[in-house]
């Protein structure tokens, strides 16, 4: 049976036929719907874990067990990932272990643009590299046959394009979900110094195995069509490739990414005049082929930065340019993203920048806090950040400069990793002040649920973490919750919360507007006969509300009637619509 | 058959997704290689949105280059403009009669262009639906997305009943009503 699925879908389809029998993540776009996809299959276990360190460690956990197990994450997730991912290289499995991530070439949604391929190199573990969502699946189920073959954990390597366009897939049964035995194994699974010194060598002894193993697979393919010029590739890269070159070049496809073959490339190489990689970001095979001697173009031709196209492919090699019989003469208006109407985050930025705080950010959909009109982020570093660099900020600048600090974080970021930096401030003696953005789900990868929530993946009722125990429970004794729409007792809270001298967390609780069940009455509209025009409803920077012949109009078409605009207007001039 | 390619573009929110996803049902039930790429995550939050659908004997890449768009479906004038140079030469746009400001002309740094339609009109063979008021017609405002692909229908060689089979498989039960309806007006409107 052939279905089109997205490159995240034919991931978990991959899982299920492959007899995957846990998956635990965290989300993160580009990666999210893998996880999502695999609760669709009954016989897999799944779950979402409060960051991607936990997920992988359960699913490590899950594969000693003896089930085949999944963890999936972005690119950056993989840094948080990290630290069981380099031991676990050294255990090796017991059921098949595969973690998935997701690269963001691009960024169109991420806040740097590293490549993953080399931790597969640093954590010496095989990584697969799929093309499309045929090879999504396919090179899933594979992974978890080398994974045991080889007893080693295989990182599935996708990106945005990848992992966000749907193709054709064939469908095949599920197969191999037996639950392996268990038994005690101190020198495989006990890494201290003594069993890890002799792990390490079972590690390059399988990185011998493997560098065989890539001589030969039929994961690494090679595409002759008697040409002078070859080119080397991988993932999305080969689709561009061959879109933009066709049968004009032959082709060396390396699906699988690391460890990369020796014999397989000279023998390309020597039957080609001359040699192109194309690889987005970071010159991984290319410094791995002039590490054999041999003359490529690479980087020098092609760029370390964002997405490739084949127009850039075709440029490069053929010099053929692309035509378009349009070109935009004047700039027009370009339409970055933007707090959703009725977004509650708009309310806590609009104070934020009406009391002139520093606001130390984080990462979600606040922050988009720092676009115009609003642009009251400061910073953002990654998950968690926001409270343990305010931290810092306050130990440099001092007391005076706290007291016009905060930082934000979202309730799902906050159990991330803002838990630490929390009592990093408490037991160091800081006073700084953590606003936690309640909106009761995580909204930018298009709302998971997370410990907060009191649901898990499945929907089914959970305990929830309860956000003013666990502050209390860390030393917080200054804890208020508050609705950051009540704008006047909002602006109260944070100017008596930052002017205490001792830590406090204000919890800015408001559910986000996407959810099914947040429903405003009616719509806003500006009443023309008492609108002064003063314009203060057009600082929350509300998609819905724009200037046009000199008048402020509400768009019915993208209103929500949230009433925020209301409770900002200095002379009661909006009103609510049925 | 050559590789046909629809670029469908719009603002995060507008329900694109769907869209596209109802033609890419179609398109394989036709038999063909199909390649779809979609925008998910912070570009989607109100932002400008681009879906690439491809189809034909074997597709390879999902994007689509500058100029090699046979047709735009856009579900806002001011992206229609801005997709332009990817339209080929000959190529068709269907667009959403709908202005939305972006950020910058809601904060004042730019204006809204005012000439949209000549210009789509001087480069490309254009459709102009009013999606919006034909929604509200239909019964239901966030109808909009099935009233342009009704139009979309209308343009291209498609018959109307694999349309509105494939709408049958794709949408639940209890909006198939007002959907139904919603596309008709669309393809009676680009008809006209």
């Amino acid at each position: 049976m052939k279905k089109i699925m997205l490159g995240n879908e034919a991931v978990a389809r991959g899982a299920y036929e492959a007899g995957v029998r846990f998956v635990s993540s965290y989300p993160g776009t580009p990666s999210t719907e893998i996880t999502e996809s695999t609760v669709q299959y009954k016989e897999i276990y799944c779950e979402w874990a409060p960051n991607e360190k936990v997920a992988a460690e359960a699913a490590i956990g899950a594969s000693i067990a003896g089930g085949r197990a999944l963890s999936c994450c972005k690119h950056v997730g993989l840094n948080v990932m990290a630290d069981p991912v380099f031991t676990v290289s050294y255990t090796g499995v017991n059921g098949g272990l595969v973690f998935a991530v997701a690269d963001d070439p691009g960024m169109h949604s991420s806040q740097n643009e590293q490549d993953s391929r080399h931790y597969a190199e640093a954590a010496k573990i095989l990584m697969l590299e799929p093309s499309d969502s045929q090879e999504c699946k396919e090179f899933t189920r594979r992974a978890y046959e080398l994974s045991e073959q080889f007893d080693t954990p295989v990182f599935l390597r996708l990106s945005t394009r990848v992992s966000h366009s749907q193709s054709t897939v064939e469908l095949l049964d599920r197969a191999g979900d037996e639950i392996k035995d268990y038994s005690k194994n101190i020198p495989k699974y006990v890494m201290m110094p003594a069993m890890a010194i002799r792990r390490h060598v079972v590690v390059e002894e399988r990185m011998k195995a493997l560098r065989e193993f890539a001589e030969t697979t039929d994961l690494n393919t090679v595409e002759d069509n008697g040409a002078k010029i070859g080119v080397i590739t991988s993932g999305i890269s080969y689709m561009y490739a061959k879109e933009a070159l066709g049968d004009r070049v032959n082709f060396l496809k390396l699906g699988m990414a690391f460890p990369m073959p020796e014999k397989l490339i000279r023998d390309f190489c020597a039957k080609c005049e001359q040699v192109f990689v194309v690889e987005e970001l970071d010159p991984v095979i290319e410094n791995h082929v002039k590490a054999l001697g041999i003359s490529v173009s690479g980087k020098d031709v092609f760029t370390l930065l964002g997405e490739y196209t084949p127009a850039m492919i075709r440029k490069a090699v053929f010099n053929e340019e692309s035509a378009s019989h349009y070109v935009q003469e004047t700039e027009i208006p370009n339409r970055p993203p933007v707090l959703c109407p009725g977004c509650p985050h708009r309310a806590t930025f609009y104070v934020l920048k009406k009391l002139g705080l520093t606001v130390s950010g984080d990462i979600g959909c606040y922050t988009l806090g720092a676009a115009a009109p609003l642009q009251s982020v400061d910073t953002t570093i990654c998950m968690g950040a926001s409270v343990s660099a305010a931290h810092g900020m306050t130990k440099i600048r001092g007391t005076e400069f706290n007291k016009k600090l905060v930082s934000v974080i979202g309730d799902s970021t906050f159990i991330h990793s803002g838990i630490t930096g929390l009592i990093d401030i408490v037991y160091n003696k800081g006073a700084n002040t953590v606003i936690i953005l309640d909106n009761s789900i995580t909204g930018m990868t298009g709302h998971q649920d997370n410990p907060a929530t009191g649901k898990t993946i499945y929907g089914e009722e959970t305990k929830a973490v309860d956000l003013v125990l666990l502050a209390k429970a860390v030393g917080i004794e200054r804890v208020v919750v508050c609705d950051p729409f009540d704008v006047k007792k909002f602006e109260e809270v944070v100017r008596e919360e930052t002017a205490a001298d001792e830590p406090s967390v204000i919890i800015a609780q408001r559910p986000c507007a996407l959810l099914k069940y947040v429903k405003y009455e009616g719509h806003c509209k500006v009443n023309e006969e008492t609108c002064r025009k003063c314009k203060m409803c057009m600082r929350i920077g509300c998609p819905a509300i724009t200037w046009k012949d000199g008048a402020v109009k509400i768009d019915l078409s993208l209103c929500n009637g949230c009433g925020l605009c209301m409770n900002v207007c200095p002379f009661v001039a909006i009103e609510k619509e049925a | 058959m050559s590789t046909k390619n629809i670029m469908i573009t719009g603002v995060g929110g507008q329900g694109t997704l769907l869209a596209v996803r109802i033609l890419a049902h179609i398109v394989q039930e036709q038999g063909y290689d199909v390649k779809v790429s979609e925008v998910h995550g912070m570009s989607q939050r109100g932002g400008s949105v681009v879906t690439y659908l491809k189809y034909g004997d074997k597709v390879y890449s999902p994007i689509i280059g500058l100029g090699e768009a046979d047709t735009i479906l856009s579900f806002e004038k001011l992206e229609a403009l801005r997709c332009l140079p990817y339209l080929k030469e000959g190529g068709e746009i269907i667009v959403n009669d709908q202005e939305i400001d972006p950020m910058p002309v809601i904060t004042g740094a730019m204006e809204y262009p005012k000439d949209i339609e000549e210009t789509l009109r001087a480069y490309a063979k254009v459709r102009l639906v009013k999606a919006g008021e034909l929604a509200v017609e239909a019964g239901n405002t966030r109808t909009a997305n099935v009233v342009l692909l009704g139009a979309m229908a209308a343009a291209g060689s498609i018959p109307k009943e694999t349309w509105i089979s494939a709408l049958k498989d794709t949408v639940p039960e209890r909006f198939l009503e007002v959907n139904l309806k919603a596309f008709d007006l669309g393809y009676a409107a680009a008809e006209a």
